[in-house]
């Protein structure tokens, strides 16, 4: 009896540590992984029209799904807001009310939730299957670096993208708290931007901005290296399935990433 | 398919050099010492049965696996040992025609051969073109420029690959099973654009192959892969005539009695 609980114990803690290595390599492997690609995006040669076309991929085609979540998330804010504020006489704070959660708060973590499902997706499939192909080996024997050619650009455009991106949320949010707040539930229009004038100040902006600088590089980072190193993947990236497993992964792991360092920063910068 | 010629050109220095090459991976020992020498300007062609170790061998002189012991040296340079930097350098001299191919499914035929210009050489782009629509017309390609490696047959997508290799002018071209997956015809024109081309940019070529015996006509070496070491790297006709047993059994097994007998035949000992 000792004998056997002693044996499943062992095996426990080998289990454990198995695995406690394991993440611990990947998170090695995907550390050196960005400051390979931060140091080749701060180092010549640039090449300009590569991260134009990942800015298109990864924010001008973004939009779309950008506002209509921007603009619903301000509608629905300005409504619950609304008879929230209501209950204590303060309509007149709904402008700001919205302006800052959207500023601070939401701007930032919905525009980069909807990248990573958007991009950071297609991301990681677009490397992955590269990696599995044998592309990424062929531009290697190639002298051609992967990091340079692949990851900069799509950095690049994580890193421009995502700030413009929020700035469009936080914009067509307030246009929508507007569209519910004033023109539906008969707020004043100049209340409503007044309070919003004498509340969100500079300080604000930054945060928000700061948060999406700091999410557009998460995403990217993420989705890009797991599909680089899709073949240490522990549950087998090998195939269209592993593709997909991998897609999955990179994709809870980008939100959750992102919802963490959301908490990080605000904590830091409030 | 066009028979090898005799070089007008005397090989001397060693290109690829391993030695005592080891790997494992996990309790599985592939290569338990491989040694091996590619003299430059020459055709090497590795051989062995599947499951050996012939990719493992092609992928350490790429640079894409490290041995756990030993030395690869390319042009005196250990690519064991070499950081990324000095590997990036080394792999200038490379060429490599992929089992699959390897083009990059995204992008054009023309783009697919014009990427390691625009990438690696300051050519402008009328340069750039002129140097592919010299390389596809060399691989009797026309009129596939805008098409995707998908609207494209597998022959084709090999010459494609080859092109790429080529384009740079590289000294050493790898090549992993250069014909599997086509028909007798496009293994044979394969064949025929690896040989001519060979003549003309006289660069050094290592193959993975397991198209015995056809592949001998273009090979001046052959060293077979058996039990993680290289048996031999000896010529085709040596080869076929070697006493070492396990050399015995391949010929046997891959060339089949057509070959035991002709080899009575046709030895003069």
């Amino acid at each position: 009896m000792l004998k056997r609980w002693a044996k499943f114990m062992f095996n426990l803690f080998e289990k454990i540590g198995d695995h406690a290595l394991y993440y611990l390599e990947q998170a090695g492997r995907m550390g050196l992984f960005l400051l390979a690609c931060v140091w080749r995006m701060v180092t010549p040669p640039y090449k300009l029209f590569p991260a134009v076309r990942q800015i298109h991929f990864i924010g001008a085609r973004s939009i779309f799904v950008i506002l209509f979540t921007g603009g619903f998330t301000g509608m629905v804010l300005a409504l619950q807001g609304y008879y929230t504020l209501r209950k204590f006489g303060s309509e007149g704070l709904l402008g700001a009310a919205v302006a800052l959660s959207l500023i601070r708060e939401l701007g930032p973590v919905l525009a980069a939730l909807m990248v990573v499902g958007r991009a950071g997706s297609a991301i990681t499939a677009e490397i992955g299957i590269m990696r599995n192909s044998e592309q990424i080996d062929a531009l290697e024997c190639m002298a051609i670096d992967p990091c340079r050619y692949l990851m900069v650009p799509k950095f690049i455009a994580g890193i421009v993208s995502l700030p413009l991106l929020t700035a469009v949320f936080d914009m067509v949010g307030i246009l929508g708290g507007y569209l519910v707040g004033v023109m539906m539930l008969g707020v004043n229009g100049g209340t409503y931007f007044q309070g919003m004038y004498s509340s969100v100040d500079w300080n604000d902006i930054e945060m928000g901005l700061v948060k999406s600088l700091v999410f557009g590089l998460l995403i990217v980072w993420i989705a890009t290296a797991k599909g680089y190193f899709l073949h240490w993947e522990r549950t087998g990236g090998f195939g269209a399935e592993g593709v997909s497993r991998t897609t999955t992964s990179a994709v809870v792991l980008a939100s959750v990433t992102v919802l963490v360092w959301d908490y990080l920063l605000s904590a830091i910068m409030l | 398919m066009a028979a090898k010629q005799e070089k007008t050109f005397s090989p001397a220095r060693i290109a690829i050099e391993l030695i005592d090459v080891k790997k494992s991976f996990g309790n599985q020992q592939v290569l338990s010492g491989v040694n091996l020498q590619v003299e430059e300007g020459t055709t090497t062609v590795i051989v062995g049965a599947s499951g050996q170790g012939k990719s493992v061998i092609l992928k350490h002189m790429l640079g894409l696996m490290r041995p756990d012991s030993g030395q690869i040296k390319v042009f005196d340079q250990d690519i064991a040992s070499a950081s990324r930097r000095q590997l990036k350098e080394i792999r200038k001299d490379f060429g490599v025609l992929f089992q699959n191919v390897a083009l990059f499914d995204s992008m054009t035929i023309y783009d697919n051969v014009a990427l390691p210009l625009r990438e690696r050489t300051e050519a402008s782009e009328e340069e750039i073109r002129a140097n592919v629509e010299e390389k596809l017309e060399m691989m009797d390609l026309h009129g596939v420029h805008e098409k995707f490696p998908a609207q494209i047959s597998g022959g084709m997508q090999k010459r494609v690959g080859l092109a790429r290799a080529l384009v740079l002018d590289p000294k050493i071209v790898f090549f992993d099973e250069p014909t599997t997956g086509l028909d007798v015809l496009k293994s044979n024109e394969i064949y025929r654009l690896f040989h001519d081309t060979q003549a003309r940019l006289r660069y050094t070529a290592v193959i993975v192959s397991h198209d015995v015996p056809k592949i001998f006509k273009l090979s001046d070496r052959v060293a077979l892969l058996a039990e993680g070491v290289i048996q031999s790297s000896i010529s085709p006709e040596e080869f076929q005539r070697s006493d070492n047993p396990l050399i015995r059994h391949f010929v046997e097994t891959t060339m089949g009695p057509i070959y035991s007998s002709e080899k009575e035949e046709t030895a003069p000992l």
